[in-house]
């Protein structure tokens, strides 16, 4: 197993920036990773804490100790779905789904890939897909993601199904479409 | 009033049974709602956690837009209730973000428009004693575990939706409309949510553990109100029954096709047909269809 080394150079700049985003996402939760003291109750509730190499506690501790670069390349915070369990039950108010957030923004703002291909890979055919139509066209969203993770089959099984109760709509509807391009271009390209 | 109604994208395709069982619904209680102009995705978990702007962008354009109808918009989806909500948390936090999303969105928009979900509408705009009223025919013995899954309650400050370990909105809607409330420990247990086609095995774990749990507290039906859960809890049985081989056969309504049906609506107008875990068989036995 790798050495690592207590806050390496640079880490201070990383967890201030940590510290001050959970500051503008919620003023009222705890002001820094600092206070949290390792109980594990985030991990306790974690839905998808055993599919992490680190999970939420230690995604926070990494914080802690300045190791933001090995939490940015971990699968742990592509796998978070984001359901704030972790953050509402802290005893020490962190806001660890805020965290994990903006660790993921974080790497994308550094090209880092994010480590769980198939969550990315999905995340990203639905963004393409509503930045095409302007709403979800979900069964072309589930093809895209299919093909290009190559799980070809995956839910083939249910198609025919959801095509039988009336589920799966056979045309997306687009909506002000032009505008939405633009809002996607000026949001992503802004500084 | 007039309310403005966001749908979103799921309620024109997976949920579409939501889109008619509420729209039904608020027919039937004389409840004019119009749909948001232009409306388009919420960008829900795939926005949010790519750009922080691109996502508050995306809810200032439909909130601006809904704005013009209304100022109050009804929102079905939890999903899009969370991301709208959240959207006007945001630019009332954060002023740089504000201005860079009205740009972006090409609008002008204040943080005016109330985000209501349905159950919100039910209990608090309508008010549990009109909807008593006009309820025709009480779901008597139907045992009903409410589940509340995340992105209503969660995050409690930003949502205020109702307490977020031990919610009670929905439960209220169901004993008003004469269901028997389970009281139950998975109200607010997490689905799985956007993991079901990434990473089904977190789906299918956590909604194993769900419907057990509703079952061993002797719900005949589950209530949701989220397409996502309804999704995930319906139409992964048919994995669960293949690849942990149990069987839990419980139909997941959602509750406006419960409200519904008490209103005396029928089961075509609530699209109940489109349940994957038909919900005839029990429904027909407690009296209710
Ligand atoms: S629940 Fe809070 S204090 Fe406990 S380990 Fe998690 S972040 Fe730290
Ligand atoms: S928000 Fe993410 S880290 Fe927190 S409990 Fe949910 S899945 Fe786990």
């Amino acid at each position: 197993m790798e050495i690592l080394a207590l806050n390496p150079p640079g880490s201070e700049k990383d967890i201030e920036a940590i510290n001050a985003r959970l500051e503008t996402l919620d003023p009222d939760a705890a002001k820094s990773v600092e206070t949290c003291y390792q109980c594990g109750k985030c991990t306790a509730g974690c839905p998808a804490a055993d599919q992490m190499e680190f999970p939420p506690n230690q995604i926070i501790r990494l914080v802690q100790i300045g190791q933001v670069n090995v939490a940015l390349k971990s699968v742990g915070i592509w796998r978070c779905v984001s359901c704030e369990t972790c953050s509402t039950r802290c005893p020490q108010k962190v806001n660890i789904a805020g965290v994990m957030n903006t660790l993921r923004l974080m790497a994308r703002e550094r090209g880092i890939q994010p480590a769980d291909r198939e969550a990315d890979m999905f995340h990203q055919a639905f963004l393409q897909n509503v930045r095409m139509f302007g709403r979800l066209f979900e069964p072309m969203l589930v093809g895209i993601y299919n093909m290009r993770s190559m799980h070809l089959f995956h839910d083939a099984d249910k198609g025919p199904l959801l095509l039988s109760k009336g589920k799966l709509p056979l045309f997306p509807t687009s909506s002000d479409s032009a505008r939405v391009r633009r809002l996607f271009k000026k949001a992503l390209e802004s500084k | 009033m007039t309310y403005a109604y966001y749908p979103g994208c799921s309620l024109e395709g997976t949920a579409g049974d939501y889109n008619e069982s509420t729209q039904a619904v608020c027919r039937a209680l004389g409840v004019p709602l119009k749909e948001v102009p232009d409306w388009v995705c919420c960008g829900t978990t795939p926005a949010h956690e790519t750009n922080q702007l691109l996502v508050t962008s995306l809810g200032v354009k439909n909130l601006a837009s809904a704005r013009s109808v209304s100022d109050k918009v009804v929102v079905p989806c939890a999903a899009c209730y969370n991301r709208l909500k959240s959207a006007n948390y945001e630019i009332s936090h954060d002023k740089a973000l504000k201005a860079k999303a009205l740009n972006a969105a090409e609008v002008s928009y204040d943080g005016d428009a109330q985000v209501l979900h349905v159950i919100e509408l039910l209990v608090r705009e309508i008010g549990l004693e009109k909807l008593k009223a006009a309820v025709k025919k009480p779901l008597k013995g139907l045992a009903v575990a409410s589940y509340y899954g995340c992105l209503l309650v969660r995050p409690e400050r930003i949502m205020k939706f109702d307490d977020a370990e031990d919610p009670q909105t929905m439960d209220q809607v169901v004993a008003a409309v004469g269901g028997d409330v389970v009281d139950w420990p998975g109200k607010v247990d997490c689905c799985g949510a956007s993991a079901a086609i990434p990473h089904t095995e977190t789906v299918l774990k956590q909604v194993n553990q769900i419907l057990t749990d509703a079952k061993a507290c002797g719900a005949d039906v589950v209530a949701v109100a989220c397409p996502l859960c309804q999704n995930n809890l319906d139409l992964r049985q048919l994995d669960i029954r293949k690849k942990i081989g149990k069987d839990h056969n419980i139909p997941i309504l959602y509750i406006t096709q419960l409200v519904g049906l008490a209103l005396g609506l029928s089961a075509s107008e609530l699209a109940l047909q489109k349940l994957v875990v038909d919900a005839t068989p029990v429904l027909k036995a407690k009296g209710v269809l």
